[in-house]
């Protein structure tokens, strides 16, 4: 079972210095409080959340471009910060936003060929090869009419395949993908998606896919991972937690994914009162406490609740399922 | 960049500049082929031989054609127009006689006269005596004397007892109407060499020189040197001057800006505070001290001029630029596939705002020229080299504007404002292609 974990995250924590006077500190943005879990080889998972619950922060401290405040990240059963440069070669890089992810002073080959010269990869003509076989792979096709173009002639779903490009060329064994699709128009974000999917099946990654849309989870992915200030609240394959969500507030997101069934269209939906809570002084307890209507009084907003595990394989962080 | 350059031909004001630009470059080119670098040096430095039939403080050539009066370009009479008799007196004495005709035409008296003695000698050398018979059968001799060495230079204008003899100035008197003192007389003068020699195989030649007003294509400068030199040399000079100085300065800065955005922390900090450092110490006394007590040679003020200014004060505006360009997502994705600090500022960050930098670049070639120019007007320029600055320089410490040798001053102070003027279209130009938002102004 151990062996199969490509990417073991334990206990960790991401807190951001808000302003220093001196000695004394002010106080912490909590962007990642207390997180575990673990990504196999060739497993997708998605990370799902509102905005500001510390997902970007979470992919970031992933790709070790954080390093964590506590807490610990293995890869292949190595601590990352000893694992240095190596590591990045092992990892690719998925962003929102394909045009600002591109450097609009590069054209498409020098793009592709900046990780393969940085981390010594190959000869001159091996990685022209590469490029070529990498722009095939994501269909920027024929490669000879992109090679040569810079990102702003390309269209928002071309750049967004060259970025996915950029981020395996380097053969790597995890993907990070942090709401690749968000920016995208609704008519190339399940063109993306699959692409991702080829992808990873194609050379078995670990992907971790962040994003705060539902809907498009099941284009792939394994499991689900909903984080909610911070914190993971709930872990479960898809299809168990679409079907059975246990968490109240993996419920009421679930609730909110446009339902296009027109019987529906006049139900009134459940939305949780309130705001989602500050992550420099996140509440007492279950942080979900004071939005919850099934909140237990004296026990949800004290005690903070441990991962309990109501069927195999479907975690949950709630007092309710105890 | 080549689209840049196809939309700069577009702006009718940078094609102005270009031109000028272009211009200025060949001229540049021009001087550092036809006359090399120790030639030039050698030229303006060369003592008084070097420039001696040169009239002094002439104008150039081409005001003749502006002026009603007809002006007088200088005329060297030598042994090819020249009549010689000999004849022999004795053994070894022999009379010379070489004659010269003058059509004189111009309506301006000449700047001076000097006559070149070339004798050939054993021993004893030959006595000379020069007749002048102006056109309307007047006669004047003067000038007897013994010429020493091989060449002897008479200088006519400056001999003494024939100032007193003429009471006046002899590139006047001899050649006054006798009717109308401030007016030459027209016609044909005659000048008669009258030697003896001593020896059998002895020999004599000479040349008359009759200095003009005008001179060449530039005129000529106190030291009878052709503007014409200083003035192409000073092309290539101030275009290395402007161009090494503005270049050097902003490579400089912006690699600096963006090492102190990039790593941020104490290396910003120390980055800024030298910034501020150097913005309250000036420049151009310090340039003054190095001219003073180092050295003047050009080279090492413009080094010294980019050494003070590595960190210059644009530093801040540059750093601004990087600041918002660092959190871009692209360098984070550099960052993920493992580009380094040193990668992340030379390949990424300043690339990224070379475009706008490239007007400022431009706009700031005239500033460092005229600061060369400033400083040989000070006194502080290089004294080997002919600058535009240096030949302002001389004008104004010879008194140039008050003597009216307006063309000393104009001629360096155009081409000064020409190199200014071609740089700021083309820097301005450039600004409003690099920054379309400047437009609509």
């Amino acid at each position: 079972m151990e062996d199969r974990v490509l990417l073991a995250v334990k206990d960790l924590h991401k807190w951001f210095e808000l302003r220093k006077w001196g000695f004394i500190h002010v106080g912490f943005v909590r962007a990642v409080d207390g997180v575990d879990f673990d990504i196999h080889y060739g497993e997708a998972v998605t990370f799902v959340g509102e905005s500001g619950c510390g997902k970007s922060t979470l992919a970031r401290t992933m790709l070790g471009l954080y390093q964590p405040t506590k807490g610990e990240i293995l890869f292949q059963g190595k601590r990352l910060q000893k694992l240095g440069r190596w590591y990045r070669s092992q990892v690719g890089y998925v962003q929102q936003d394909p045009y600002g992810a591109l450097p609009p002073f590069m054209n498409v080959r020098r793009i592709l060929l900046e990780p393969l010269v940085i981390n010594h990869w190959g000869t001159r003509a091996e990685r022209e090869r590469r490029i070529r076989e990498v722009l095939e792979e994501v269909k920027l096709t024929p490669v000879d009419d992109f090679i040569a173009k810079f990102p702003h002639m390309l269209s928002g779903g071309q750049q967004q395949r060259l970025v996915i490009a950029r981020a395996i060329v380097m053969n790597p064994k995890l993907l990070v993908a942090d709401e690749p699709v968000s920016m995208l128009d609704a008519s190339v974000r399940v063109e993306i998606l699959k692409l991702l999917d080829s992808v990873q099946k194609a050379h078995n990654l670990g992907v971790a896919y962040i994003t705060h849309d539902l809907s498009t989870v099941r284009y792939f992915s394994e499991r689900i991972f909903v984080m909610y200030a911070a914190k993971i609240v709930e872990k479960a394959p898809v299809k168990e937690l679409i079907r059975n969500p246990l968490h109240p507030y993996t419920q009421a997101l679930l609730d909110a994914i446009a339902d296009p069934d027109p019987e529906n269209a006049h139900k009134m939906r459940e939305v949780p009162p309130g705001e989602p809570p500050s992550l420099l002084h996140p509440p007492s307890g279950c942080r979900f406490h004071p939005r919850c209507k099934h909140a237990i009084e004296g026990l949800c907003d004290r005690e903070v609740p441990p991962e309990f595990e109501p069927t195999p394989g479907h975690f949950v962080s709630c007092w309710l399922h105890k | 960049m080549k689209e840049a350059f196809k939309e700069l031909t577009r702006y009718k004001s940078a094609l102005v500049g270009l031109f000028i630009l272009f211009f200025l470059v060949a001229l540049a080119i021009y001087a550092v082929v036809a006359i090399p670098y120790g030639e030039a040096i050698r030229l303006w430095r060369g003592s008084e031989a070097m420039w001696r039939y040169n009239p002094r403080t002439a104008a150039p050539a081409w005001i003749d054609y502006f002026t009603p009066k007809r002006l007088l370009h200088t005329v060297i009479l030598d042994s090819e127009v020249a009549q010689k008799n000999v004849e022999v007196l004795s053994e070894r004495t022999r009379r010379i006689l070489i004659t010269y005709t003058l059509d004189y035409k111009a309506d301006v008296f000449p700047s001076e006269l000097a006559v070149v003695f070339k004798s050939r000698y054993d021993k004893k050398p030959p006595r000379v005596e020069v007749i002048w018979k102006t056109p309307d059968g007047r006669e004047f001799p003067f000038g007897r004397q013994i010429p020493s060495g091989a060449i002897h230079w008479y200088t006519v204008s400056q001999d003494k007892d024939l100032i007193s003899n003429l009471r006046g100035a002899p590139e006047k008197i001899l050649f006054q109407d006798p009717k109308d003192a401030e007016k030459p007389i027209k016609g044909i003068h005659t000048i008669t060499i009258k030697a003896y020699v001593f020896e059998s195989d002895a020999d004599i030649d000479a040349e008359v020189i009759i200095y003009g007003t005008v001179h060449g294509l530039a005129g000529t400068d106190h030291l009878r040197r052709d503007i014409g030199v200083a003035l192409l040399w000073g092309a290539p000079i101030a275009l290395a001057f402007g161009l090494g100085a503005s270049f050097g300065i902003t490579i400089s800065s912006i690699i600096f800006a963006a090492i102190g955005a990039w790593f941020g922390g104490w290396i910003d900090g120390v980055v800024q505070r030298l910034t501020e450092i150097r913005m309250v110490i000036p420049t151009l006394p310090i340039l003054i001290m190095v001219g003073l007590f180092y050295s003047k040679s050009i080279w090492v003020i413009l080094a010294v001029l980019i050494v003070l200014n590595l960190i210059e004060s644009s530093v801040k505006t540059y750093r601004a630029m990087f600041l918002q360009e660092k959190r871009a997502p692209y360098i984070e994705a550099a960052r993920s596939y493992g580009a380094g600090h040193l990668r992340i500022v030379f390949r990424y960050l300043i690339p990224r705002v070379i475009p706008w930098l490239i007007p400022g670049f431009v706009l700031a070639v005239p500033a460092y020229v005229f600061l060369e120019a400033s400083l040989s007007v000070l006194g502080l320029g290089d004294p080997v080299l002919p600058t535009w600055g240096k030949l302002l320089s001389d004008a104004f410490g010879h008194g140039a504007l008050y003597h009216g040798y307006y063309y000393w001053v104009l001629e360096p102070a155009f081409l000064l404002m020409a190199t200014g003027f071609g740089f700021t279209l083309i820097g301005y130009t450039l600004d409003k292609i690099f920054n379309p938002r400047l437009r609509e102004i």
